[in-house]
């Protein structure tokens, strides 16, 4: 389903690797490992397409993923939020779902946040939410995420230890729908399903 | 296609309702600066006349030019430019949203309240009625010529000058234009030449300004 090839990272002077490659398949979650400054989200932005790689290919499909096709199958979280301070949780993730060209109902929607813990915060403008509740709220997306390719930049960070058990049980659901899955975590977190793959940078 | 637009439109729409000071701020700007002129000037109905479109229309411009800096900039920040950018549309539909969601925040207010500031200038209601339709067509070139100084701009230290260095000479055609359809109708000679100019701009800039911002804001994102 994924496969890279031979890819060269350069990040001003310094290279930060080449000759990476790997192949995933349905069910398949990649954890990235390395050290700070070893090029994990450089990797991860290469593979969704924001930043072109110096070498090597990137096939989704098949195909290159230079088409819309393989950006409506995508669904990234970055270690920005992506959540705007002045809408309110509901409203952010209505908004996201709708510049992403997906259905979601208000109600899913009010599901999903009560999911995440922020039953009875859906009307509170997001300025006035902690830093790990904001968290929520970007994760709260992949509640009643169907696209197959989910692409996370440290998904674990700013959780607490319930919300960690949740988020891997989220991935392992994703990842037994046939999912495929690639994150970067400093906190090797156990998904209970799916083949867990590993890739050391350094 | 126009289902990704009028998503950014109503998006961004909702942002600014939340955040009225930016309107606000910039429409006092445009009233104050064209207020101090008839006063700096004093009562000279003919002088006035003569330079009420040029004031009108440069304070225009700068008033514009106060939102520029922000088109791109909070989206940025707190991540979200880049999953537009990862939508499966093409990115420049989304800035074309955002072009527009722009002008009904910034271009329309000036044209809603700039037949009340010519009053000040003794222009005749001819002239006024040309003012706000010259303005009224003109504007949306500036937020489109706008975007791209934005978007080349993004993310860069001390790019708000660097922004107005950048689009204050590509609004020259508009400001030329724009006050030269009030002056041929105060001169009796008819603006409607000006105003068709004025509209193709807008048009030309319209179509062309989204695309050539969306390859810069990809730049900005690698």
């Amino acid at each position: 389903m994924l496969e890279a090839d031979n890819l060269e990272c350069v990040r001003g002077e310094r290279r930060l690797f080449a000759g990476l490659g790997f192949k995933l398949e349905a069910g398949e979650l990649l954890y990235l490992q390395g050290k700070n400054g070893s090029g994990k989200t450089s990797l991860l932005r290469m593979l969704i397409g924001l930043l072109p790689p110096e070498a090597g290919e990137i096939r989704w499909k098949g195909e290159s993923i230079k088409s819309d096709e393989f950006r409506a199958d995508l669904c990234y979280l970055g270690h920005l939020n992506a959540i705007k301070e002045e809408l309110t949780p509901l409203e952010n993730l209505l908004a996201s779902a709708h510049l992403a060209d997906e259905a979601l109902s208000e109600d899913d929607a009010l599901d999903a946040l009560e999911q995440v813990g922020l039953a009875g915060r859906e009307d509170l403008a997001c300025k006035y939410l902690s830093q790990g509740q904001k968290r929520r709220v970007a994760l709260a997306r992949l509640v009643k995420e169907k696209r197959p390719l989910w692409i996370l930049d440290e998904p674990f960070v700013a959780l607490d230890i319930a919300a960690v058990d949740w988020l891997a049980g989220i991935i392992s659901g994703h990842l037994q729908r046939g999912g495929l899955a690639v994150m970067t975590t400093h906190q090797l977190v156990d998904i209970p399903a799916g083949t867990v793959r590993e890739l050391r940078l350094s | 296609m126009f289902r990704i637009i009028a998503a950014v439109i109503g998006r961004d729409l909702k942002l600014a309702m939340r955040r009225q000071a930016d309107i606000v701020s910039a429409l006092f700007f445009f009233i104050i600066v064209v207020s101090l002129f008839p006063l700096g000037i004093g009562p000279e109905p003919e002088l006035l006349r003569k330079l009420a479109p040029g004031v009108l229309w440069v304070a225009a411009l700068l008033a514009t030019m106060l939102s520029l800096p922000r088109m791109f900039a909070d989206d940025h920040r707190d991540g979200t430019l880049e999953q537009l950018a990862l939508a499966p549309h093409p990115l420049g539909l989304v800035v074309t949203g955002k072009v527009i969601a722009h002008w009904l925040v910034s271009g329309l207010p000036l044209a809603l309240i700039a037949p009340v500031l010519g009053i000040q200038f003794d222009l005749s209601t001819d002239a006024l009625l040309m003012l706000t339709g010259a303005i009224l067509i003109g504007t949306p070139a500036l937020s489109g010529i706008g975007a791209i100084g934005a978007a080349l701009t993004l993310g860069l230290r001390g790019g708000g000058v660097l922004l107005s260095l950048l689009v204050l000479p590509l609004y020259i055609p508009v400001l030329i234009f724009g006050a030269g359809a009030v002056d041929a109708t105060v001169a009796g000679l008819g603006g409607e030449g000006h105003l068709s100019l004025l509209a193709a701009l807008t048009f030309a800039s319209l179509g062309f300004a989204p695309w050539a911002s969306a390859a810069a804001l990809k730049i900005a994102l690698e």
